[in-house]
């Protein structure tokens, strides 16, 4: 199926520690490169979409950015949807793309989440999602929100400790043929279940990383990507579901809107999750990509942390994932976090993913989580 | 720096005034029956308007919990470990709390518990659960 939204370029920064950078200088170095990869100028963006800052945040995000960047965009607007900020960038981009609004739409992100701020600090800025009233009195953090997920999770499906450790390792595998990535140094089921508890029975080496690093894609009509230098990703599926943002009103604490945002996104595209050759969905923590992947249906409940551990997510498993090293080893700064996984997902199916390439795929998924598994956005990208 | 405290708006002033009086209560709906927490305007089952404030039996079982070893603030420092719950209570809703009087280890999913309210430093206790 031909799509009318096609992907044109992408790019990201270093990522990590990036001594003297800023968020809006990271997102304009994204923004440069990204355009540059699909062979346009920067004066060909007609159409600018943004996520958000927590070092420089803004009122009117995307009007800073377009200014710093010196474009006019005809249409332009800040997404805020925490993790699933991303893919909802990609998923407008190319609303408006079929609407016939624009023509050549750039989708940027990037904050200094590390060096901008200090640990602490990014901590409890996260813990300001908690409900003002009904949570935050009680001493919650993010990772708390989802370790209450965790718990109840092994408890229904018999998922244990050492499955959540197999997701880690998973990922620093991965992470390990990637020279960009954050962390390479190679860990083991042991190291993670030895790793500092954090809120039980989430141990440091179940959560993300706190990075500084930005990214971008450029989304344009099909037609008007004939003339750009690579060859066009298609957008062939799109979905969201939104059930709630607070954990306390979650509908569940084991299903989540992740199952009708994919369905959304394999019906569109008119592809099953069989059909899908690699995956690039959010990791903020172990339990987050493992309820995901069961909610999707990529596998029974229960069956995705013995797969794991059987090798079900390298390069030669069931379903290639994440396969940059996600948030949990490539790296996570803010709402880039999640634009990474589009990146990687479009050098994967462009065959640009050097060592760690899968062989041949045609079709990739992704997928980002926003708040405690409650904004959800799932893309189905394919070779067009 | 303070703990956050609750700071009544017009939708839950009713629920924190009660917390005052020693009661837990939650919103029904007087058109569909449905039982809800936190505080709405409208109903979340059929969006009427038309709720009715009910006291909790105040028992109720720990539907999901966590034993924090990181504090997101300063202020909740002192108290590594503790544990927050979700939860469940007999008249169908959930609240998330701090459970008392137990030790960390012994919790478990299931586990019978009643609402009490703790002092905090502000105007309005704080609803908690402790084993029953
Ligand atoms: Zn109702």
């Amino acid at each position: 199926m031909a799509s009318k939204a096609v992907i044109t370029g992408v790019a990201d920064t270093a990522v990590g520690k990036v001594d003297g950078s800023t968020s809006l200088g990271l997102q304009a170095e994204a923004a440069a490169a990204a355009v540059a990869d699909a062979g346009l100028s920067l004066g060909d963006i007609d159409g600018v979409l943004c996520g958000y800052s927590f070092t420089e945040p803004h009122l009117m995000l995307s009007s800073v950015v377009s200014e710093f960047l010196g474009i006019k965009p005809s249409y332009s607007i800040a997404v805020q949807a925490g993790g699933a900020t991303a893919c909802a960038q990609v998923m407008q981009a190319a609303a408006l793309i079929e609407a016939g609004i624009c023509r050549h739409v750039l989708a940027v992100c990037g904050d200094n989440r590390l060096t901008g701020m200090s640990r602490d600090k990014a901590v409890a800025a996260l813990s300001e999602v908690g409900h003002a009233q009904f949570e935050r009195p009680y001493g919650i953090s993010v990772p708390s929100a989802y370790a209450l997920v965790a718990q109840r999770y092994m408890h229904d499906y018999g998922v244990t400790l050492e499955h959540l450790a197999g997701v880690a390792v998973a990922h620093r595998k991965h992470a390990m043929r990637n020279p960009k990535a954050q962390m390479r140094q190679p860990i083991t089921l042991e190291d993670v279940a030895k790793s500092k508890p954090i809120s039980t029975p989430l141990r440091l080496l179940d959560c993300c990383l706190i990075s500084d690093g930005g990214a971008a894609v450029v989304i344009s009509a099909a037609d008007a990507a004939r003339d750009t230098r690579k060859r066009g990703i298609g957008v062939l599926g799109t979905g969201q579901m939104n059930t709630h943002e607070h954990i306390i009103a979650s509908p569940s604490l084991t299903d989540f809107g992740c199952k009708q945002s994919s369905r959304q996104a394999f019906d569109r595209a008119g592809v099953t999750p069989a059909d899908i050759d690699v995956a690039e969905i959010y990791d903020s923590f172990t339990i987050t990509l493992l309820a995901e992947l069961e909610s999707i249906g990529f596998f029974a409940r229960g069956e995705a942390g013995p797969a794991i551990l059987g090798g079900a997510l390298d390069l030669d498993g069931q379903l290639p994932c994440n396969t940059h090293g996600g948030l949990l080893s490539y790296a996570h700064s803010g709402a880039a976090g999640g634009m990474f996984h589009v990146v990687e997902a479009v050098r994967q199916l462009r065959g640009e993913a050097e060592g760690r390439q899968v062989a041949s795929p045609e079709l990739a998924f992704v997928h980002g989580d926003g708040g405690i598994l409650s904004a959800h956005c799932s893309l189905v990208l394919g070779r067009n | 720096m303070s703990k956050p405290l609750p700071q009544p708006n017009v939708v839950t002033q009713r629920f924190w005034s009660s917390c005052k009086d020693g009661r837990f209560e939650f919103q029904h709906c007087k058109a569909c029956g449905h039982n809800q927490f936190p505080p709405r305007l409208t109903c979340t089952a059929c969006h009427g308007a038309d709720l009715d404030w009910l006291p909790s039996s105040g028992r109720g079982t720990v539907y999901s919990f966590t034993v924090v070893h990181r504090a997101p603030l300063e202020s909740f420092k002192a108290d590594v470990p503790y544990v927050i719950a979700i939860v469940a209570l007999e008249e169908g809703v959930r609240a998330m709390v701090n459970l008392r009087g137990v030790d960390p280890k012994a919790v478990a999913i299931g586990m019978p518990i009643e609402v009490f309210f703790e002092p905090t430093e502000g105007e309005y206790p704080l609803p908690q659960a402790r084993p029953r």
